[in-house]
């Protein structure tokens, strides 16, 4: 019977080749971040009005970290629910820190204007704190409870609503089972 | 100028290949003679023009023409010459080229040396040939084109990857692909006797000759692979599990499965599928392992940057696949065999279980290579599997072979007798049990080591022993001296002997890697000028570091004097490269090597605050270099299995 064997032979085949070709939908560099569950690494991040924000400072409060670049399209689409949610997060203990990132400080404060963004923002010239946590493109956001400890991260661009879930989540000290993706990805 | 002339030639030479797909159906219908000339010497005008092609492509690159973007991106006006032509295969567009030119220089030599012999196979074959070819050529002048022109000419090119500069560079990856390309032979006699129907043993020694041929280029690639990555990467490896590295090792395994399994269909009518599924298997992963190269779907060191071209390689691997095991389920009616063993204790079962392990290594590595994309396909996770996967379920495996190596050439066809088993196996049996019992009185009491240097003791004695009884029966019939009785022993039966020792080398081969990774020791420090590491027997003394500008790149040097029990043996010099488009330093570590163990510095950092302040980590590996010599001997054993001795010789049999 040859039309059963070669039924079963190009099944067989076909399947390989169709997870061969999953692989084109993926990339194989992204890698689950081991840092949700652990310490937030700490730093100190000196702002464009010249102040300095030390992470350990803002124990007892959820600290939203945003990892941006002016020049990098999906962090423009996040830029406003990021300031519309710290408008309505102010006043419950939470803190809203940008880090800009691979960017030119005049760009930066451009950007900062032209969004019209009040939560503070500092600089990371030397890319130190992306490396410590392990930034892969940007934006990426880290969601830190009142404890230091990272409950979420997000790689790419954020929404209302995932702002305010993860938040709530942080202020309960939930920690997500893993890392989430934005829509608009991430550029690297 | 020259992209034009390069740009037509692969032109030419693929609207050539579309002629040799078309012409041998032409033939097969009206049989002219004519036609059939034509598809030589359609094959002939593919490899004058691809040699075109590719010489212009070096032309380019030598003479450093910019307004061609692969050598704007692939070289520099300080590039030393062997660096600018190597360049030929430094990146994706090249590197298609050279495969496509070793594969038409094979096709040509195949269309020469069979111009009288396989008549009706030769147009398929050269087909399939032409097919491949076609492939490439597509590939190459519509999707990836290395003679992509670049406007504005930049003044001066980007440069190899640094990683690429070395003298490795001249042989790894030719040898490598010629291995790669060469299995495309055997597929394409494989692909032809099943699209022809003739199913006879004829063209099954032609198959194996050049299957022999690419496979010791593989082995080869792989070892100089290895050689590289152990003085290159400075990590004081040579094989890592990479995905690429399993790609460029798992043809091998096919192909060494087939050099075996071919042994016992030259005997009995039995295992004709299973031959052919071997061949296309084999042949099939070399795609395999170009599509994982060029599409950048699993991360790996060696991947090239991606584009559309890792779609279109899994289209061709779809064809192949499908078209290949569909005419085998077409044509299985006909390789009807003779399934019957006489007995399971027999050369044919031990070339059997061969089979089963190698295969099973394949599927292992497969699994492991592939398994970051399963387990997202089914769980969503992303999990990859490294090393110690790897390592636990092939070394198994591999020790499984060794036994088989040294029960296989030895035990007799069908059935095996009492007798038999008692000749060849008891003495070599008692004498690796007593090189067990030293050992571990000795030092080696860790079971897994243990069993390896037991069983490849077995196959040295085994072939010892062999050899020595028949050395000796020969001085006594011929009365022939014993180095003479020896090599007339060769002579007249080379296969075998090329064989073993080809098996004495894979030996050495496990031998060096077996220990070097039980038994490594490896030390990490921060040292101030003046101050000493100590490792084993070695003391290494930190005496300064020193900056030169190289011609490429700055390179700081640090000296280390190295003391062996208080002997002074010199200074060696680890490095690290500083390339202008580079990110990160680039190491280069330096070894001493001895035959007992090797002595491997690496330059891990050095403090740009504090003067004369490095990191340095000292790895002594044990009998890391048996695997280069292993490597050579595989090389001597092949050549003895394949060089036309005979010919010269007065003991024509």
């Amino acid at each position: 019977m040859p039309w059963r064997r070669l039924t079963v032979t190009v099944l067989a085949i076909m399947l390989l080749i169709g997870l061969l070709a999953y692989g084109f939908t993926r990339d194989p560099r992204y890698i689950d971040s081991p840092l949700i569950g652990r310490p937030a690494p700490l730093f100190t991040l000196t702002l464009f009005d010249g102040k300095n924000v030390r992470l350990q400072d803002l124990r007892g409060k959820v600290v939203f970290l945003n990892f941006w670049a002016s020049w990098c399209p999906p962090c423009r689409a996040e830029a406003k629910d990021l300031e519309a949610n710290w408008q309505s997060f102010k006043d419950q203990d939470i803190v809203f820190l940008g880090i800009n990132i691979q960017d030119k400080e005049p760009n930066a404060i451009e950007y900062i204007n032209e969004f019209g963004i009040t939560f503070p923002n500092g600089r990371d010239a030397t890319g130190r704190i992306a490396v410590d946590y392990g930034v892969w493109g940007i934006p990426e956001t880290f969601f830190i409870d009142t404890e230091g400890r990272i409950t979420y991260k997000h790689v790419g661009s954020l929404g209302w609503p995932t702002i305010t879930a993860k938040l709530h989540e942080a202020q309960r000290s939930l920690v997500s089972a893993s890392e989430g993706r934005g829509s608009y990805q991430p550029i690297r | 100028m020259t992209a034009i002339i390069g740009q037509a030639s692969l032109l030419l030479a693929f609207t050539l290949a579309l002629w040799g797909i078309i012409a041998p159906f032409l033939y097969s219908r009206t049989r002219n003679q004519l036609l059939f000339t034509s598809i030589r010497i359609g094959i002939l005008g593919q490899f004058i023009f691809v040699t075109l092609a590719a010489a212009s492509l070096i032309y380019a690159l030598v003479t450093t023409d910019f307004s061609i973007k692969y050598v704007a991106l692939n070289t520099t006006r300080g590039t030393p010459i062997y660096y600018r032509v190597t360049g030929l295969w430094g990146a994706l567009e090249g590197s298609l080229l050279l495969w496509e030119w070793i594969l038409i220089i094979f096709s040509a030599l195949v269309a020469w040396i069979y111009k009288d012999r396989h008549r009706e196979l030769m147009p398929w074959v050269l087909m399939i040939f032409s097919i491949v070819s076609a492939f490439f050529l597509a590939v190459i002048a519509f999707a990836s084109n290395p003679f992509e022109s670049v406007f504005p000419i930049p003044a001066d090119g980007g440069g190899l990857n640094p990683l690429l500069e070395d003298a490795n560079m001249l042989t790894h990856p030719p040898l490598l692909y010629t291995g790669f390309v060469g299995l495309t032979v055997p597929y394409a006699f494989a692909m032809a006797a099943l699209i022809h129907g003739k199913l006879d043993a004829a063209w099954i020694i032609t198959i194996r000759r050049w299957t022999i041929i690419a496979w010791f280029f593989l082995s080869m690639g792989n070892l100089v692979g290895a050689w590289w990555s152990y003085h290159v990467l400075g990590w004081g490896g040579y094989w890592a599990w990479d995905p690429v590295e399993n790609a460029a090792f798992m043809p091998w395994l096919p192909a060494t499965a087939f050099l075996h399994s071919i042994q016992v269909q030259e005997r009995r009518p039995m295992l004709k599928v299973w031959n052919l599924s071997l061949i296309i298997i084999a042949f099939s992963l070399t795609i395999f392992g170009t599509f994982l190269t060029r599409s950048g779907i699993l991360s790996s060191i060696h991947a090239f940057s991606s584009g559309p071209v890792g779609s279109l390689f899994l289209a061709f691997l779809a064809f192949i696949l499908l078209g290949s095991f569909g005419l085998l389920a077409y044509r299985a009616d006909q390789l009807k065999g003779q399934p019957v063993l006489d007995s399971p204790v027999s050369r044919e079962s031990a070339f059997l279980l061969n089979n089963v392990v190698l295969m099973s290594a394949l599927f292992t590595i497969f699994l492991g290579t592939i398994f970051p994309l399963l387990s997202e396909a089914v769980v969503g996770v992303q999990v990859s599997v490294g090393a110690p996967y790897f390592n636990s379920v092939t070394v198994p495996l591999f020790l499984l072979l060794v036994f088989l190596m040294g029960v296989g050439p030895m035990i007799a066809w069908r059935k095996a007798s009492w007798d038999n088993l008692r000749r060849n196996f008891l003495w070599p049996c008692v004498a690796s049990l007593m090189v067990a019992l030293v050992l571990f009185i000795w030092r080696v009491q860790s079971f897994l080591p243990l069993l390896g240097f037991t069983l490849s003791a077995f196959v040295a004695f085994t072939i010892l022993f062999d050899t020595t009884i028949l050395v000796r029966a020969r001085r006594r019939i011929a009365g022939e001296g014993y180095l003479r009785a020896l090599l007339t022993l060769v002579r007249k039966n080379q296969r075998r002997y090329g064989g073993l020792v080809v098996h004495l080398g894979v030996v050495l081969i496990i031998m060096g890697i077996g220990t070097s990774m039980s038994y490594s020791v490896e030390r990490e420090a921060t040292l101030q000028r003046g101050q000493d590491l100590s490792v084993g027997r070695y003391r290494v003394r930190f005496d300064g570091l020193k900056g030169s500008q190289q011609p490429t790149h700055f390179r700081v040097e640090g000296a280390f004097r190295v003391f062996n029990n208080g002997h002074d043996l010199g200074t060696l010099t680890p490095a690290l490269k500083f390339f202008p488009n580079q990110k990160s330093p680039i190491g280069r570590a330096v070894h001493r090597s001895t035959f007992s163990e090797d002595l491997y510095l690496i330059l891990s950092g050095f403090s740009e605050i504090e003067q004369n302040q490095v990191t340095l980590k000292i790895l002594v590996r044990p009998l890391v270099s048996w695997i280069w010599v292993g490597g050579f001997v595989m090389a001597l054993g092949t050549l003895v299995a394949i060089l036309p001795f005979r010919r010269f010789s007065s003991h024509e049999s």
